[in-house]
């Protein structure tokens, strides 16, 4: 894909008139300063990789009056991000980039007083999957080959992963219920580090987004086991899923963005306006294609039952986790 | 001979109009993201990052390199003339660059940032060159065990930081250590040290408040205090013998500093979660331990300029590597660097070495060229630099206060960090004028957060047994000299101590 600069502007135009007829209201509301981007995770992940892509591309096509200002705010599994965007001063204009820590963090800390049906849905930019992967040089080539490993190991087989809790700890709690097995699990501040480490030997194997294995698996580094997703990733067709082995479990990591509570109908319309152009344009659509994501794209309302459906979802998997 | 080969393709391409004029405008832009306080590199990579897409993906990167390096020698600049620090890499470059300034002797300092930067910059890149893949190896063996053996080896040379006062390091270690455990636990995700159940706790203290608050507000207090507001204004001058005399000097008096700082600075900043700042404070305190005037440092000696301002600019070079060859960020910024190749279609990861040599050889060809326009730039700007000094106490007392300030508000855009500025500063005024050492604080606000996930990381690979720390064959003799670094001052002070019991004097 190649661009000139007279065809970006072209087609930036081509995007706004084709977008642009949206009730009156839309347009009437902009920001009228710089818009406050939480990501919900620290610099250098999955999650920061989008924002800033989610950004860039606002930038290109100058989606927004005022910049989108990035800011991760990672601690406490996302508690920082949450208080942070659930006490902002300025709903209008501080919008958050979502996991599902989004569901689990205010689960597992209800101190906290979050409450995510307070917040305004935006656009949900599509799920990332999991994958299983090991390093090459264990020679483990088969989920049937793994499970014997590990099970060899009493318990001393070490995996790495993003903390109790996450998303991927959620993954190895069902695998350790569904086959009776048991690993020494440790926890690192995100997936960048648990593949370096999986890279480098320290850990032997992760449960990771293809987007952050991606890299050492085109090197011929890291075998992929099994895909817990729906159906087999196009990216990956030789690797099987948990649900062709016979065992009903999927599991996704939502990247969707949400506005703070109290955000007015105006500004939750321009922003939901603006992400959906990013949705649509060819630089995202080709993102969800490369990093091995599916579209799940969903208008406010279907985002609102989702969201409670996922904290139905995720309180029974905690539960179940022992948290 | 294909490296050289390599390298000059890239250079070439380096070379061309468009790219060069990105290096300029980079560096330039760099020097002054650098020189503000507060702002840093990620800052200025991040702000900048979406108009990349304006030229081809090597343009882009090779513009945002140029930022990184230009701001690595800005921060050098506010650090030395105000005493702010005006990044986090340029912390340790205070110590002994504003006694310097303060002495009169600001353009020493400052000539001496600029060739160590250089000097540094230079070291890292032919490494860099010639043995990018067999040193990312090296980065990949170095797992939770390993880090931890290199921040206690950082921890022992801070026991030689702080003046000869060892029960006051210790206690200031503590106290950076206990205010970088404030804020979300990495393991748990359980909040720790609320304190006063205040929400802005939760998100931890940022090293730069602490250092803000230290430097720019407590230093000013205390010049205050000093001169009982009659500030003896230095009028330094600036001309092409001064700084030609400048620049001898600072050979000879900063080399051995320089040369400490360029290859521990390139070792640290390849280790993945390190990055710039630990090793230029690594290198200072490296630089301290081996010199044979310790008690020099932090009175304004030029080597105590050289070793961070080395080490910062070899260290965010050497963090490049791990970013080229494994797609693994090894600093913050190089995170946000990785987001950019994303963005530009690049896969980072080990194959892009092979599948995208002009990129990569290009990008190592503008670090040379980087490199070089930054030492040229920052050198002609000194003068300004200098002119600032000039002013009197009563106006450059107030404008310190405002960037500090205003610094510490940018760098998190929350008013909570503004006030614990104020507070840090004040209680560094009072902690000072009893003597207690204020470095080994910072410096433990900075290792203490990687210091501890890595410690407890490893006791869980062993199942508590600690003896892993001394079986694995690289974690092993870190840990040993670390320990022997930490136990000779303390053995030291045990004699001392015996003596003068034994002399019959009250210690």
């Amino acid at each position: 894909m190649s661009f000139t600069k007279g065809g970006v502007f072209k087609a930036a135009c081509a995007a706004l008139i084709v977008l642009s007829p949206l009730p009156a209201v839309a347009q009437d509301w902009e920001p009228r300063r710089p818009i406050d981007f939480t990501i919900m995770a620290g610099a250098g992940g999955g999650a920061d990789q989008i924002a800033r892509f989610l950004q860039s591309v606002a930038e290109r096509y100058d989606l927004t009056n005022r910049p989108l200002v990035p800011t991760n705010r990672g601690g406490g599994s996302g508690a920082e991000a949450l208080l942070h965007v659930n006490s902002a001063s300025d709903p209008d204009h501080t919008i958050l980039v979502t996991l599902n820590s989004f569901f689990t963090t205010p689960i597992r800390q209800d101190n906290l007083g979050i409450d995510i049906q307070t917040f305004t849905p935006v656009a949900m930019m599509g799920v990332d999957p999991f994958v299983l992967w090991v390093h090459v040089d264990s020679g483990i080539t088969s989920l049937d080959q793994w499970l014997e490993t590990v099970r060899g190991m009493n318990g001393d087989y070490v995996m790495g992963g993003t903390g109790t809790g996450q998303e991927d700890s959620i993954v190895i709690a069902y695998m350790s219920d569904a086959f009776d097995i048991s690993v020494n699990y440790i926890p690192y501040d995100g997936g960048g580090a648990v593949a370096r480490d999986l890279a480098g030997q320290q850990i032997m194997a992760t449960v990771n987004n293809p987007a952050e294995a991606k890299g050492f698996y085109e090197a011929g580094q890291f075998v992929p086991l099994v895909a817990f997703s729906d159906e087999r990733l196009p990216a990956y067709p030789d690797v099987p899923t948990m649900i062709e082995m016979g065992h009903d479990f999927s599991y996704y990591n939502q990247r969707a963005v949400v506005g703070a509570p109290g955000m007015s109908d105006e500004a939750a319309a321009y922003y939901q306006d603006v992400f959906t152009q990013i949705y649509e344009s060819d630089e995202w659509q080709a993102y969800l294609e490369s990093e091995s994501l599916s579209p799940l794209w969903m208008d406010a309302e279907q985002q609102r039952a989702y969201w409670a459906t996922q904290v139905e979802t995720h309180r029974a998997l905690l539960a179940a986790l022992g948290e | 001979m294909e490296i050289l080969s390599l390298l000059g393709d890239g250079m070439l391409l380096a070379l061309q109009p468009l790219n060069l004029m990105l290096i300029i405008v980079g560096v330039t832009i760099g020097l002054f993201i650098g020189a503000m306080p507060g702002l840093g590199s990620v800052n200025g990579v991040a702000i900048l990052l979406p108009i990349t897409f304006l030229v081809p993906p090597s343009g882009a990167i090779i513009f945002l390199a140029a930022i990184y390096y230009g701001a690595m020698y800005g921060g050098a600049i506010s650090s030395i003339t105000l005493g702010i620090p005006g990044a986090s890499t340029a912390v340790a470059t205070t110590f002994d660059g504003r006694p310097l300034a303060r002495q009169g002797r600001a353009s020493l300092a400052l000539v001496t940032a600029a060739i160590a930067s250089f000097i540094g910059g230079t070291v890292a890149n032919v490494f860099f060159t010639a043995f990018a893949p067999l040193l990312a190896s090296v980065a990949l063996s170095f797992g939770p065990p390993e880090i931890f053996a290199l921040m206690l080896l950082a921890f022992a040379t801070f026991v030689g930081l702080g003046g000869d006062d060892i029960p006051k390091t210790i206690f200031s270690i503590c106290f950076g250590l206990v205010l970088g455990a404030i804020g979300f636990d990495q393991i748990s995700g359980a909040p720790r040290l609320v304190l006063f159940d205040i929400n802005g706790f939760l998100q931890g203290i940022g090293f730069l408040v602490l250092a803000i608050g230290v430097y720019g507000i407590g230093e000013m207090l205390w010049t205050i205090e000093q001169s009982r507001g009659d500030v003896e204004s230095t009028t330094p001058k600036m001309t092409m013998k001064g700084m030609a005399a400048d620049t001898a000097e600072s050979m000879r008096r900063g080399w051995k500093g320089t040369a400490i700082g360029s290859i521990l600075g390139f070792f640290v900043g390849i280790l993945p979660a390190a990055g710039a700042t630990p090793a230029s404070l690594m290198s200072y305190g490296v630089a301290k331990m081996v010199s044979r005037n310790p008690k020099d440092y932090g009175r304004g000696n030029p080597d105590g300029v050289a070793a961070p301002e080395a080490a910062n600019n070899s260290a965010s070079t050497g963090s490049m590597l791990p970013m080229l060859t494994l797609g693994i960020p090894g600093s913050p910024t190089t995170a946000i660097l990785l987001g950019g190749m994303v963005i530009w279609g690049l896969v980072p990861g080990p194959m892009l070495f092979v599948n995208e040599t002009e990129f990569v050889w290009g990008l190592i060809g503008s670090f040379y060229i980087s490199n070089i326009a930054a030492v040229l730039i920052n050198l002609a700007f000194i003068p300004v630099f200098i002119w600032m000094l000039r002013m009197p106490f009563t106006i450059l007392a107030p404008m310190i206060f405002v960037l500090s300030i205003a610094g510490g508000f940018a760098a998190t855009r929350d008013m909570f960090d503004i006030w614990l500025i104020v507070i840090f500063g004040l209680g560094a005024f009072v902690l000072r004028r009893f003597d207690y050492p204020l470095a080994p604080a910072v410096l433990a606000i900075v290792l203490g957060p990687i210091a501890e996930p890595t410690l407890r990381q490893s006791l869980l690979l062993s199942s508590g047994d600690p003896s892993i720390f001394f079986t694995r064959p690289v974690a092993g003799p870190i840990t040993v000299v670390a320990l022997i670094l930490i136990l000779l001052p303390l053995l030291k002070l045990l004699r001392r101590g015996k003596a003068a019991e034994g002399a019959g004097r009250p210690s």
